[in-house]
């Protein structure tokens, strides 16, 4: 991670620095652990760099969507959205309790700026299929569909009737981030987790995640536009924190 | 006389015709009825293959991008396979859509236990905001899927069609619909049960009364009508028995006293094929099996 902060613009600095202490803010730890910060680098260049949205325009039609799948440990999900200005910092430190908006996870109907409701794994990703077609339906073909899954997420079976289909049918608004920590049990084989998106028509790339620059520019590439695109983030294993 | 299945196709199309915002999402089941349809809305006649957890995650994504999807396919496999997604997908998210299935019950009798799903409403009636509606004969089938279309920003619903019909349709009510009075008590007739049920009680002193909407239940019409019946109650559903009676006792919780029996299918496995009308008759939902029931509860 220090590597990564040492390649950021100075004035992306300043709130980029400030996440730890939001994190705080939440939990009250110090330091935080490997799977809730796993995401944190990923979360916090889609919002800097990548995602077409803001907090003055929730309910424009036109605005990117970005589905966190992987609901469980929320804790930098929710500190990019205050950092971000979606919702208000002093909701951080009720993290949890009867009258905080933000659960263990997280809710659209809740939470300015979340498109879904999260936590039971496996539904993100076919819920992003059907607003990927949505939106195409009602003509917004700007806007893209991005869905953060976990590696470990992707044992939910019904991720894969939504990845046969989505290459299938060519959903080429639709973009997956697989932050792969390594943490399914049985793993994904040889060639890992892409190899099973490519067979299905994906374009598939991996980077790390934990380099912002790399994220950024996997995330924002336009792709072949005939197809669903997969950036597979990888992070350290939970093993080797 | 066309069935439920190809009056709702119809009428799924011309709604498509008409409203933009309007989808249908398949999984292989009745592709063939929206081939027509599919080919002038590509982008809103969308079949998924045989996978209905997509089916119904890919309904409530269009509803999250704000169209007006129905989700459509055989029972077992709309509510209970994916039921997960309908709980979540749908319910939790409040993404709203119109679910239709077809085969009720027992409608594929000859294809087993598989093909059947008598828990359906009972599974639905779980998750908050379902409107459930059990048309009793096709020509009701299409006034209720676009009754059901119109409601849509306010709830989802569930409309369960079935190859099951009584003889004749009677002009739609939200609630309860007296077809005949009686004095020792009101027995409820839940879409196709109505001709079974009338057919059950001809000679008794009965009230019946019909009606498609299962929810939201109408307690108000219910406590209404058995206020002048004895406060005696029978409910004929054509799925899982008792499956409203919580409803029936909470509209009567108010009375002093209050009779209630609840007639549908068997909370047991049948394990036999065979034709509906023979299952109807083992779970005693046929005209012999209600009046038996029903003189039963009322004594001579």
């Amino acid at each position: 991670m220090r590597r990564a902060l040492a390649a950021l613009r100075l004035d992306d600095m300043r709130t980029y620095a400030e996440l730890p202490r939001l994190m705080t803010a939440m939990t009250g730890d110090e330091k935080h652990g490997p799977s809730a910060t796993s995401t944190l680098d990923v979360l916090w260049v889609l919002y800097d760099q990548v995602l077409r949205v803001s907090p003055d325009r929730l309910d424009d039609p036109g605005r990117d969507r970005f589905l966190l799948s992987k609901g469980h440990g929320p804790a930098a999900y929710y500190a990019v959205l205050a950092a971000k200005g979606f919702i208000p910092e002093p909701w951080l430190a009720g993290f949890g309790s009867a009258g905080s908006r933000l659960g263990y996870h997280p809710d659209r109907n809740l939470i300015p700026g979340v498109e879904i409701a999260s936590g039971s794994l496996g539904h993100g990703l076919p819920l992003g299929v059907g607003l990927a077609h949505g939106l195409i339906a009602r003509g917004l073909l700007t806007p893209r569909v991005f869905v953060l899954v976990g590696d470990a997420e992707l044992d939910e079976g019904s991720n894969a009737e939504a990845i046969v289909y989505a290459g299938a049918v060519g959903l080429a608004n639709l973009v997956v981030v697989a932050v792969d920590n390594q943490s399914s049990s049985f793993g994904w084989g040889r060639g890992g987790i892409e190899a099973h998106f490519a067979v299905s028509g994906w374009s598939v790339t991996r980077v790390s995640g934990r380099d912002h620059a790399a994220l950024a520019a996997a995330l924002s590439a336009s792709g072949s536009g005939e197809g669903p695109r997969l950036v597979v983030a990888a992070v350290e294993g939970k093993a080797e924190s | 006389m066309s069935d439920m299945r190809t009056v709702f196709a119809s009428a799924a199309s011309s709604v498509l015709d008409e409203d933009p915002l309007a989808a249908v999402v398949l999984a292989e089941i009745s592709a063939d009825l929206f081939a027509k349809a599919a080919a002038r809305h590509p982008d809103r006649v969308l079949n998924v293959g045989i996978r209905e957890q997509l089916m119904i995650s890919v309904g409530g994504g269009l509803a999250l991008a704000g169209l007006r999807p129905i989700v459509h396919t055989y029972a077992p496999f709309l509510v209970g396979r994916a039921f997960e997604q309908v709980k979540l997908d749908l319910g939790h998210q409040e993404a709203r859509a119109v679910l239709v299935s077809v085969g009720a019950s027992y409608d594929a009798a000859r294809a087993g236990r598989t093909h059947q799903a008598p828990e359906d409403v009972a599974l639905i009636d779980t998750v908050p905001g379902f409107a459930v509606q059990v048309p009793g004969h096709p020509d009701e089938v299409a006034e209720l899927l676009r009754g059901a279309m119109g409601v849509l920003d306010s709830g989802s619903t569930y409309l369960r069609l079935s190859t099951e019909s009584n003889r004749s349709t009677l002009p739609l009510w939200p609630g309860l619909q007296v077809v005949r009075p009686g004095r020792r008590a009101v027995v409820v007739a839940v879409g196709p049960m109505l001709s079974p049920v009338l057919d059950a009680v001809s000679d008794l002193d009965v009230t019946v009364a019909y009606t498609t909407t299962v929810r939201p239940f109408d307690g108000e019409g219910l406590r209404a009508l058995a206020a002048d019946a004895a406060d005696t109650v029978v409910l004929v559903e054509p799925y899982l028995a008792g499956t409203s009676a919580y409803a029936a006792s909470a509209a009567l919780a108010g009375r002093s006293a209050f009779r209630l029996l609840s007639i549908g299918v068997g909370r047991y496995e049948l394990r036999r094929y065979g034709t509906p009308s023979y299952h109807a008759a083992r779970y005693g939902l046929d005209a012999t099996g209600i009046r038996r029931s029903v003189t039963d509860f009322l004594g001579a």
